[in-house]
C-alpha cells in the first residue's frame, strides 16, 4: 500500500455509527486501523438517534445513498447480533389530506421507477395498519423495506467485529489536533497514519475548521412498554414542510416501534442551540403534533427525554470524501439525520477513495469539494 | 390559573412536615407537594389514622391545624428555577405551582445490594415489605430474616414481631466491634438508646448476629431459604421472606434538576439556614446527609424558618442539629458497608431488574453513561433508581444529572409542561448528558 504510513493505515476520529462503520470496511480491506474517540462508541449523535434505516428522495443523490445503504443493512441483517434489534416494520409516510395524498403518490411513483416496493394506502387500508391513527386519515405510502435498530448496538457491533480484524480503539481520548497525517491527542500522545477520517459527526468542524457542518438539535421522547400500539414507523408526510425547513424550529409527527414494545416519540430540528437540555417548548410542541395523529399516545407514561445533535450541512448531503487542502486528511460527517442508514454506504465510499476502487454509486454527490446550495423546503 | 405561594415544600416525610409547619408560622402561605396518598413519607408511611410513633402524630396534629395547604398524590415531574415553577402530575391532571422559596425535602430511597436470588419473590427491601405489611400482607408464623445494617434492622424485627412474624434472625453487617463503640456514644443519647433497647426487647426472640450478612438466596418460584455469611462461615437458613436493609440512598433527581450543588458524597449541599448554594432553594432531610427522623425533623423545621426568614428561631436549632449530626456521623462510621459487600453478584446476577442486564454486562463498560446506553441498564420505569445506585456502590460510578421527566410521567403531562414555563431554563445550571436512550 503506498502512501500509507506510521502507526496506522487510516486513523479514524470518532466511534459513531458512520466511524465505526468504515473502521470495520477498512480493516475488512486488510489495513491497519485505528480509532480515537473522546468518549466512548456511539456516544453522540448515534446514541441520541432513533435508529431508522429509511429511504429518502429529498434528492437523487440522497436517494442513491439511502437506497445502496439498505441494500448493505439489509444484507447484513442475519450477521447482526440480537442487541442491534433490527426490525424490518416499514414505514408508512402518513397523509392528512388531499394534497398529501397526491405527495403520496408522487413518492410512490418515484419509488416504483428506481425498484423501491411500496404500496399505497387508502384511508381504510391505513387504519386497518395503524388501528391506533386518529381516524379517518386522508391515507399512507407503505415501504415496507425500510426497517428499524439499535443504533448504539449497531455501532459497538461494527467495532467489535473491526477490533477482530486488528483495528485498535482508543477510547476516552479527546483529539486537540488532526491534519497532515498526525493525530495529537489531549494527553500529549501522537499518533501518526497515512489516511485521516473525520468521523466526529456534529463536532467535526472543530477538528477540522472551515468546513460547513452544523449541529442541529433533536428532542425524543421514550415510552413504557406498550405492545401492539404502534406497527410500523409511522412519519407524517407534512414532515418534508415541517422538518425540513432550514431557517426556524420544526416539529415532525415521527412515531417508532421499539423490539421492546416501547414507542419512540419524535422529532424536533433546531439549528443555532447549544445547550443540551430538553427545552420544554420544543418537546411540548412535537408531543401535541404526535397527539395530533395519534391521541392515545397522551396517556401513556413516558420514562426518558433526552436531546441530540445531528451534524447538518446546508444541501442535506454528507460530506464523504478528501479535505483538499490536506492530502491526508478524509471527512465522512454532515449525515444529519440519516447517519445510521447511511453509514455503511458512508464506509464503502470511504473505502472506495482510500483504496481507489471502484465505487458502487457515484460519489460526486457527496465530496466535499463540491459547490454546496442550500437546500430550502419552504 | 397557576397557584402561587410564598413556600412550597417537595415532600411530606419528617422533614417536608416539619419545614411546613415551622413556615406556616410566620403567616406564609404555605404548599406541600407529596407523591403518596397521605403524608407521613417512607418513615411514616400511611399517614395519620394508621398506629404511627407519638412524633409521628404530634406532627400530623401540626400539620392538620397550621394553615397550610397539602396536595397528596402530587409528583412533581419537572421544575424551572428560573421560572420558580414546579409541574406536578396526579392521577387525573398535571398542574404548576409557582413559589418565592422553595425546599426539598424529597428523603431517600433504599440502596439494594444485588447478589445471586435478590431478584427472587420475596426478597425485599425492608422498607418496602413494612409497607406492604402495613397494608395487609400477612405475616403471622412467616419466618423472615431481617439482613443489612444499622438500627433500622432491630426497628423492622420489632414492628415484624410485633405483628406476629417468626424473625429468624437478623444478621447485622457491621462487626460486634463497630457495634460496641457506636453503643459507647449512643450513651450521650440516652433517648435513642431506651429506644434502641426497646426494640430489642420487642424482638427478643430472633437471634441477632454481627458480621453476618447474605449471600445468596435460593426457591423454585419464590424464596425458599437463604445463604447467610456470619463471622466468616456460611450458614443456610429456611425462610419465607428477606428483608434488606442496607443504606439509604438520597433522592437528589429533583435537587440537581434545580441546579443545587452536590458535594463529593452526592448530598446537596446546603449552608447553616439548610439553604442551597440556588438562592430561595432549602434542601432539608435526607438528601443533605442521611440522618434519621430526629435530624430529619430538625432540619425541616430550619429550612421552614430561614424560607419565612426567621433567622432567630431557625438558630435556636442549631445546637439540635449539631447534636444529630454528631450521631449521625457515628451512625455512618459505625454502619460503613463493608467492601465484601460489593462482590457478592455473580457475572450472571442480574444488576437492573427493569431490564434484566447481567453484572457481566454492565462490568464491559467504564461509566454508567457507556453502561446505560450499550446494555439498557437504568432505562426501565425505575430510571436507575435502583441499578444506578447498585452500580455506584459496585464500580463507584458517578450518577448523571437528571431530566425531565423527574419520574415517568403521562405524555400530556409532558407537553403541559411547558404552558408556564416558556422561558428556557437559566445559564446557571450546569450542563447535562444528552446521551441518546437514556
Amino acid at each position: 500500500m503506498t502512501g500509507l504510513t506510521g502507526t496506522a493505515d487510516v486513523l479514524i476520529a470518532g466511534a459513531g455509527i458512520v466511524g465505526a462503520a468504515c473502521a470495520w470496511e477498512l480493516a475488512k480491506a486488510h489495513l491497519r486501523v485505528a480509532v480515537v474517540d473522546q468518549s466512548f462508541p456511539a456516544s453522540g449523535a448515534t446514541g441520541a438517534a432513533m435508529g431508522h434505516i429509511v429511504v429518502m428522495d429529498d434528492s437523487e443523490a440522497q436517494f442513491a445513498l439511502t437506497r445502496y445503504s439498505q441494500t448493505l443493512w439489509d444484507e447484513l441483517r442475519d450477521d447482526l447480533p440480537a442487541n442491534v434489534e433490527f426490525d424490518r416494520c416499514g414505514t408508512i409516510w402518513v397523509a392528512t389530506d388531499e394534497a398529501e395524498l397526491a405527495e403520496v403518490r408522487r413518492k410512490s411513483a418515484y419509488y416504483c421507477e428506481r425498484a423501491v416496493p411500496t404500496e399505497i394506502l387508502d384511508s381504510a387500508a391505513l387504519q386497518n395498519a395503524e388501528p391506533s391513527l386518529l381516524a379517518p386519515l386522508a391515507g399512507g405510502l407503505l415501504v415496507p423495506g425500510d426497517s428499524v435498530v439499535y443504533p448504539a448496538a449497531a455501532a459497538a457491533y461494527f467495532l467489535e467485529r473491526a477490533a477482530a480484524l486488528g483495528a485498535k480503539l482508543h477510547l476516552g481520548k479527546r483529539i486537540t489536533k488532526l491534519g497532515q497525517g498526525t493525530t495529537r491527542l489531549e494527553d500529549g500522545t501522537t499518533l501518526e497514519a497515512g489516511k485521516l477520517i473525520n468521523a466526529s459527526g456534529q463536532l467535526a468542524a472543530k477538528l477540522t475548521p472551515g468546513i460547513q457542518v452544523k449541529p442541529r438539535k433533536g428532542h425524543l421522547v421514550i415510552t413504557d412498554r406498550y405492545p401492539g400500539t404502534v406497527h410500523h414507523q409511522l412519519v407524517e408526510l407534512g414532515y418534508l414542510k415541517s422538518a425540513h425547513s432550514v431557517a426556524t424550529d420544526s416539529v415532525a409527527f415521527n412515531v417508532q416501534p421499539r423490539k421492546t414494545s416501547q414507542l419512540l416519540i419524535g422529532s424536533s430540528r433546531q439549528y443555532g442551540v447549544e445547550h443540551d437540555k430538553v427545552e420544554p417548548v420544543i418537546l411540548s410542541r412535537m408531543l401535541q403534533r404526535a397527539f395530533e395523529y395519534i391521541p392515545k399516545l397522551r396517556a401513556l407514561s413516558a420514562i426518558r427525554v433526552w436531546t441530540g445533535f445531528r451534524p447538518a450541512t446546508p444541501d442535506k448531503l454528507p460530506l464523504i470524501g478528501p479535505c483538499l487542502e490536506d492530502p491526508t486528511l478524509y471527512l465522512a460527517t454532515g449525515h444529519e439525520g440519516l447517519g445510521i442508514t447511511t453509514s455503511l454506504a458512508t464506509a464503502k465510499l470511504m473505502a472506495a477513495q482510500i483504496l481507489n476502487s471502484a465505487p458502487k454509486i457515484p460519489m460526486e454527490p457527496y465530496l466535499p469539494s463540491r459547490q454546496m446550495v442550500a437546500d430550502v423546503h419552504a | 390559573m397557576q397557584q402561587t405561594f410564598e413556600i412550597v415544600v417537595i415532600g411530606g416525610g419528617p422533614a417536608g412536615i416539619a419545614a411546613a409547619v415551622a413556615a406556616s408560622q410566620s403567616s406564609k402561605r404555605v404548599a406541600v407537594l407529596d407523591d403518596n396518598p397521605r403524608v407521613g413519607g417512607q418513615i411514616w408511611r400511611g399517614g395519620p389514622g394508621l398506629a404511627q410513633p407519638k412524633a409521628a402524630a404530634r406532627w400530623f396534629y401540626q400539620l392538620e391545624t397550621a394553615n397550610v395547604r397539602v396536595f397528596n398524590g402530587a409528583r412533581v415531574i419537572h421544575a424551572d428555577a428560573s421560572a420558580r415553577t414546579l409541574q406536578a402530575e396526579t392521577t387525573r391532571e398535571i398542574f404548576p405551582i409557582g413559589y418565592q422559596n422553595l425546599i426539598l425535602a424529597t428523603g431517600a430511597r433504599e440502596l439494594f445490594l444485588p447478589f445471586p436470588g435478590w431478584t427472587l419473590p420475596n426478597v425485599m427491601g425492608a422498607g418496602g415489605f413494612q409497607a406492604l405489611v402495613k397494608s395487609g400482607l400477612p405475616i403471622a408464623g412467616k419466618r423472615v430474616v431481617v439482613a443489612g445494617t444499622g438500627p433500622l434492622l432491630l426497628a423492622v424485627a420489632a414492628y415484624l414481631c410485633d405483628h406476629g412474624a417468626n424473625v429468624a434472625r437478623i444478621c447485622e453487617q457491621a462487626s460486634s466491634s463497630s457495634l460496641a463503640a457506636f453503643a459507647l456514644r449512643m450513651l450521650a443519647f440516652p433517648g435513642k438508646l431506651r429506644e434502641a433497647l426497646s426494640l430489642r426487647y420487642k424482638s427478643r426472640f430472633a437471634k441477632y448476629a454481627t458480621q453476618s450478612w447474605p449471600v445468596s438466596a435460593h426457591g423454585k418460584i419464590s424464596l425458599e431459604s437463604i445463604t447467610i455469611s456470619e463471622s466468616g462461615r456460611l450458614r443456610e437458613i429456611p425462610c419465607d421472606y428477606l428483608a434488606c436493609a442496607f443504606h439509604l440512598i438520597p433522592n437528589t433527581e429533583l435537587p440537581r434538576m434545580l441546579g443545587c450543588h452536590l458535594n463529593q458524597e452526592a448530598f446537596v449541599e446546603t449552608d447553616e439556614l439548610q439553604q442551597t448554594l440556588h438562592q430561595g432553594i432549602y434542601c432539608a432531610g435526607e438528601p443533605t446527609g442521611i440522618g434519621g427522623v430526629e435530624l430529619s425533623t430538625i432540619e425541616g423545621r430550619i429550612a421552614g424558618h430561614a424560607a419565612a426568614n426567621d433567622k432567630r428561631a431557625a438558630a435556636k436549632l442549631f445546637p439540635a442539629r449539631a447534636r444529630y449530626r454528631k450521631l449521625a456521623a457515628a451512625m455512618k462510621q459505625a454502619f460503613r458497608l463493608r467492601p465484601e459487600l460489593a462482590t457478592l453478584a455473580k457475572p450472571d446476577t442480574f444488576l437492573c431488574r427493569c431490564e434484566d442486564v447481567t453484572l457481566h454486562q454492565v462490568r464491559q463498560h467504564n461509566s454508567w453513561k457507556s453502561a446505560k446506553l450499550h446494555t439498557r441498564c437504568g432505562m426501565g420505569p425505575c430510571q436507575g433508581r435502583i441499578c444506578g445506585a447498585a452500580a455506584n456502590f459496585l464500580f463507584g460510578w458517578n450518577i448523571e444529572s437528571a431530566r425531565p421527566p423527574v419520574f415517568p410521567a403521562r405524555c400530556e403531562s409532558l407537553a403541559a409542561i411547558s404552558s408556564l414555563t416558556s422561558s428556557l431554563t437559566t445559564e446557571t445550571e450546569p450542563p447535562q448528558f444528552h446521551g441518546g436512550f437514556q
